[in-house]
């Protein structure tokens, strides 16, 4: 058994984009794939060698060196021949070897992940490059994914990705940017960072239609993101504990979300006891540091809220006007309909569902939500709550008709098949 | 027992579009592979090759004549090679079908002639 192969590859796509300077990420990321594929030829005759990431970047490195000596791009370079010429070749090829027999981690040992990784993270969530560019160049250097998993990933086309990133790579070769990040950078580049880990969770928490492996990697690879850039003794502000906070106590919630019917669990209906507690503890952990300082940000209020549900042993221990003061605060700070819908939906927890309705239907003509399955979810279920089963089935269905998952859907059928067969009954 | 050469051919470009992730699950499949024979002392030995250094030496009128080889794109080289042992060439074909290279390339099972 061996694992790490994705991990591994942007490892060796940082350390040469290092070397090698960021205009030439497109030939990181070359010579990294043909290490791989000599490691995959190789290993099975020759045997895993002791330290495989060290070979693996010592492969890339001499490829690096011949495609650049071809193209005549070293004769000036004396520095970069330096650094690809290495004084660790001949450890990266030392040691015992080892055949698969027992299970071999390319990479686990948190030192060998360097400031290399990060430095790769804050390139890729440069600001001069879009918000979509920067989410596609961060799967592809950041987490390894290929050009069709980032397609599967993002519901979007192969050719779509592959065209994004080529246009990121020139747009960052052409600002000539740099790869060591300058501190007069780092509020800027972090904010963007944090963005970017925090869309990738939630592409991959959004249950859509798609892939559901590489989806829960997603929110993995969002945790494993924000975790390397909280270990960071300057980068780790108050904002990035915070934001891993809420991301840890989100993916707790996770592996109780689905049903054995493969629906969708709402909150009151989720086996709490399938609860990761492990990810529970990490994340109360990180919300405690996330209140070091006075910043109060987005994601110190959605962690707050997620706390309130994952402390709450039962359903009926939810705090919920503690969760209605942290919503009130949000929609000041970050006032989007969705926030709102969510903030009313809260508020009917606390007051009832007439309160519940009165606020949704405040926010109901906004564009935004026009075809946003969870308003007419919501609507219906506090219908039903208030008796009206009519109401309620009408907007079950207006919810069916919108863009949704197949967990949802499924829910939602089951939802208005039960309000039928009670309304059949005498 | 045999012993019997299977020669893995492929194209050059056959890895050249798998993700990191799909990459690892090929090599898995070879690991596994390779590391069956290990245990059950089938495997005599195993070698992969240089990619693209091959050149062809012939002699051609009295001259001798040097060539690359086989290296354009699309075509087979041969990429590497395992010594194996078994009872027969049913069973040593039964080996190489097991192989993942099928799905990449293709084997060329040879038995050594050793004399009797």
């Amino acid at each position: 058994m061996i694992d790490g192969f994705r991990e591994t590859f942007a490892h060796v796509v940082a350390t040469l984009t290092r070397i090698l300077g960021p205009r030439h990420i497109a030939l990181a990321e070359e010579v990294a794939q043909d290490s791989l594929v000599k490691a995959l030829q190789m290993w099975p005759h020759e045997g895993v060698p002791a330290n495989p990431s060290a070979w693996l970047i010592q492969v890339a490195k001499n490829r690096a060196l011949d495609v650049l000596r071809r193209e005549k791009w070293l004769a000036d370079r004396s520095d970069v021949v330096a650094a690809l010429v290495d004084a660790h070749a001949p450890a990266a090829a030392a040691g015992m070897r080892r055949f698969s027999g027992e299970t071999i981690t390319l990479r686990g040992e948190p030192a060998a992940v360097g400031d290399d990784d990060l430095a790769m993270i804050f390139l890729a969530c440069h600001p001069i490059l879009s918000r979509e560019a920067r989410v596609a160049l961060t799967l592809k250097t950041v987490c390894g994914f290929g050009v069709g998993e980032i397609a599967r990933a993002l519901l979007s086309r192969e050719d779509a990705i592959a065209q994004r990133l080529v246009r990121a790579k020139r747009q960052l070769r052409d600002a000539d940017v740099r790869f060591e990040l300058e501190p007069a950078e780092y509020a800027l580049r972090l904010e963007s960072a944090l963005d970017v880990i925090y869309l990738l969770f939630n592409e991959g928490y959004a249950a859509h239609a798609g892939d559901d492996l590489i989806r829960t990697e997603l929110c993995g690879e969002a945790i494993r993101l924000a975790s390397l850039v909280a270990d960071h003794p300057t980068l780790a502000t108050p904002a990035v504990h915070a934001l891993l906070a809420l991301m840890l106590l989100q993916a707790a919630r996770l592996p109780a979300r689905v049903g054995d019917g493969a629906e969708l669990q709402r909150l009151v209906d989720q086996d709490r006891s399938r609860w990761d507690q492990a990810l529970i503890q990490r994340g109360m952990y990180h919300l405690d540091r996330a209140a070091a300082g006075d910043t109060l940000t987005t994601y110190h209020l959605e962690a707050g809220i997620a706390a309130c549900h994952a402390a709450a042993a039962r359903y009926e221990d939810t705090p919920w006007s503690r969760i209605v003061d942290l919503y009130d605060s949000l929609v000041v700070i970050k006032p989007t309909p969705i926030v709102a819908l969510n903030r009313a939906i809260a508020l009917s927890r606390l007051h009832g569902a007439p309160a519940g309705i009165a606020a949704i239907e405040a926010i109901a003509g906004d564009p935004a939500l026009a075809r946003y399955y969870l308003l007419p979810a919501a609507m219906g279920e506090l219908m039903r709550e208030s008796g009206d089963t009519v109401r309620a089935a009408e907007y079950f269905e207006v919810a069916l008709e919108c863009e949704c998952s197949e967990p949802e859907r499924r829910f939602l059928q089951k939802r208005l098949n039960d309000l039928r067969t009670d309304g059949r009954r005498p | 027992m045999s012993k019997y050469t299977l020669m893995l051919r492929e194209s050059p470009e056959a890895f050249a579009n798998f993700s990191p992730a799909e990459l690892q699950a090929i090599f898995k499949r070879y690991s596994a592979w390779a590391d069956g024979l290990r245990q059950a002392s089938n495997l005599a030995g195993s070698q992969k090759l240089r990619d693209g250094d091959g050149r062809v030496v012939r002699r051609s009128g009295g001259r001798v004549m040097v060539t690359d080889g086989p290296f354009a794109e699309g075509k087979e080289v041969l990429g590497g090679l395992f010594v194996i042992e078994a009872g027969s060439y049913d069973e040593a074909l039964r080996i190489a079908n097991d192989c993942p290279h099928l799905d990449f390339g293709s084997i060329e099972v040879r038995e050594v002639e050793i004399l009797r």
